[in-house]
């Protein structure tokens, strides 16, 4: 465990600039994006420190069209994200299935505001958990962290990096509003310090690559433009050549080995963090600012002699089944706080199965879930 | 060091936010503690009772905000007004004795910040680094060298011998203070 006095780069930063710190400790050389409040921080951050690391920034005419340059950027080779908030999400979801079927590695972070539409733009939310999830549309997997500290915001964009370059998939970050804008004391790791995965490339000749055939991993090696891997890009269901196809016998292999190279790696993809869960009788789900007030209302219910346990989700998809299902089976009650009317709480709803009993804690006003209100449920359960 | 919590509060453009970040770096780079800064943000960052909040504490900080504030700094009657209410019982509230005029306690502590910044040193805008120099004086929360370190490596180039003034100036004041409250305790009775 970290403490005041551990080593490295000390600096005071608010959780959007330690997100750059991150992207750019992962290798992130792109950023395009379209400022939104509470996300512009990553925008302005990122337009001096990208050219002064040899990267390129640029500030596109929307939403969309900043995937788009960003999903370019990444067949081009380099590592590349952007940031905006609920409403800008929205609008880039048609590029995020293409990310998806195209097999594209790229990091999306979206700071969540009250919403729907513009919303509460200044206040806090957690409203886009399954907005992350299915907002675009048909069959497809997907991996989204969520963060609640600066610290957090560092290590979990160089996680999402990693990911998205080791499975070939656009990675989304759940930041929220007061995440974004707590100032904090973070530890910066020396740089010979950090994992840091890239994607694996072709070792055959580029006249022999098949650019999406099938191997153990899942996850076909990715040939960069301009190195003379030529291949066909396309956002229609395609064959090992990535051309368009209609055949059953090679769209069944295709959207397996899309799922499968997710699936298959879930113990790798799942990411939480419990506190005194062991001998606990309650325990708190929680993601995001709201599981640092879980936290605090924990450790004081075991001071009144609650047998209280934290477990807080830094992977929200997949969902963390493996991990929650033995807990689910012990406990005598779960209590899912979040900024939403139950989103995370239907999903633990749906792998209880009548396991234990589930109670929500939901604020909808624009203001994060205090300790106590958390506390005063907590002893109740 | 228990969890501490600081409220910097007045109104928009007295430089609470730039004074919350001086004092959480002053915690937390130089004196090696852990903090967390949180503000006012958005509509409410303007107007009359905008505020910066501070948690410093020898442990890692779970809840970002403040919950009870230890500490109250109020540089305006309307959110020595809003936030006093806030304030933990055994709380300590300091004025700006130059727009607070109202007092809700008698145990406030009372200086005119922005008259020392105007008159002292002939600069109005230094008003929150004098309080800083106090709080700081009559706390003890950060060392007063750590807070110099952290004014002077965030303030504009070219001012930063008005905020070594200013600081200084606060420090003063603080002690005039406290001189004040034990000549008073040892002649006169308490008026609490």
């Amino acid at each position: 465990m970290i403490t005041a006095k551990s080593r490295g780069r000390q600096l005071l930063l608010q959780g959007n600039e330690a997100i750059v710190e991150g992207a750019l400790a992962a290798g992130c050389r792109f950023f395009a994006g379209y400022p939104i409040t509470p996300a512009t921080e990553i925008s302005e951050v990122m337009s001096y420190r990208l050219p002064a690391a040899g990267g390129t920034f640029i500030q596109m005419e929307d939403e969309i069209a900043s995937l788009g340059a960003v999903i370019g950027a990444s067949l081009a080779g380099t590592k590349a994200m952007t940031a905006t908030s609920g409403p800008g999400f929205s609008l880039m979801q048609e590029n995020l299935g293409f990310a998806c079927v195209a097999e594209v590695p790229c990091v999306i972070v979206d700071v969540m505001r009250g919403g729907p539409s513009t919303g509460l733009p200044t206040n806090v939310s957690q409203g886009d958990v399954m907005q992350a999830r299915w907002g675009t549309h048909g069959d497809h997997p997907i991996i989204v962290m969520a963060v609640s500290t600066t610290q957090d915001c560092f290590d979990i964009t160089v996680k999402a990096f990693n990911f998205s370059e080791k499975y070939r998939t656009p990675v989304i970050i759940l930041s929220d509003e007061v995440v974004a804008h707590t100032r904090e004391k973070i530890f910066l790791p020396h740089p010979g310090e950090i994992e840091v995965l890239d994607r694996i490339r072709p070792n055959t000749p580029p006249e022999w690559y098949i650019p999406y055939e099938d191997n153990p991993r899942g996850v076909p090696p990715m040939g960069i433009f301009g190195d003379g891997y030529r291949y066909h890009v396309t956002g229609l269901l395609h064959d090992v050549r990535g051309f368009p196809t209609q055949r059953p016998d090679e769209i069944i292999p295709f959207m397996s080995r899309l799922f499968r190279k997710v699936n298959q790696h879930f113990y790798d993809i799942q990411v939480v963090e419990e506190e005194s869960t062991e001998d606990a009788e309650v325990i708190v789900i929680a993601y995001g600012s709201v599981s640092r007030s879980a936290r605090r209302a924990i450790r004081e219910a075991r001071k009144r002699g609650t047998k209280a346990g934290l477990v807080q989700l830094m992977t929200l998809w997949p969902f963390p089944r493996q991990i929650l299902e033995p807990l689910l089976r012990r406990v005598r009650a779960v209590l899912v706080p979040e900024l939403n009317m139950g989103q995370v709480s239907r999903e633990v709803k749906r792998i209880n199965q009548g396991a234990t009993r589930i109670e929500t804690l939901n604020r909808i006003d624009g203001n994060l879930i205090t300790p106590n209100e958390i506390l005063v449920r907590l002893v109740k359960l | 060091m228990e969890r501490y919590e600081i409220r910097l509060s007045g109104s928009g453009g007295q430089g609470l936010i730039v004074a919350g970040i001086i004092l959480a770096e002053a915690a937390g780079i130089y004196d090696g503690k852990f903090v967390c800064q949180t503000q006012s943000y958005g509509p409410e960052a303007r107007g009359g009772a905008s505020k910066a909040e501070v948690v410093i504490s020898d442990e890692a900080i779970d809840y970002p905000k403040a919950i009870k504030p230890d500490l109250l700094l109020a540089m305006n009657q309307k959110s020595c007004d809003v936030y006093f209410f806030d304030l933990k019982p055994t709380g300590l509230l300091i004025v700006d004795s130059t727009h607070v005029k109202q007092l809700p306690t008698t145990r406030a502590v009372e200086i005119p910040f922005t008259q020392i910044a105007r008159e002292k040193l002939g600069n109005e805008m230094v008003a929150n680094t004098v309080a800083l120099g106090t709080l700081a004086a009559i706390t003890g929360v950060v060392s007063l060298k750590s807070l110099e370190a952290a004014v002077l490596a965030r303030v504009p180039s070219g001012t930063e011998e008005l905020n070594r003034k200013a600081l200084e100036a606060g420090i003063e004041a603080a002690k005039g203070y406290q001189q004040e409250k034990e000549n008073r305790g040892s002649h006169a009775p308490s008026i609490d």
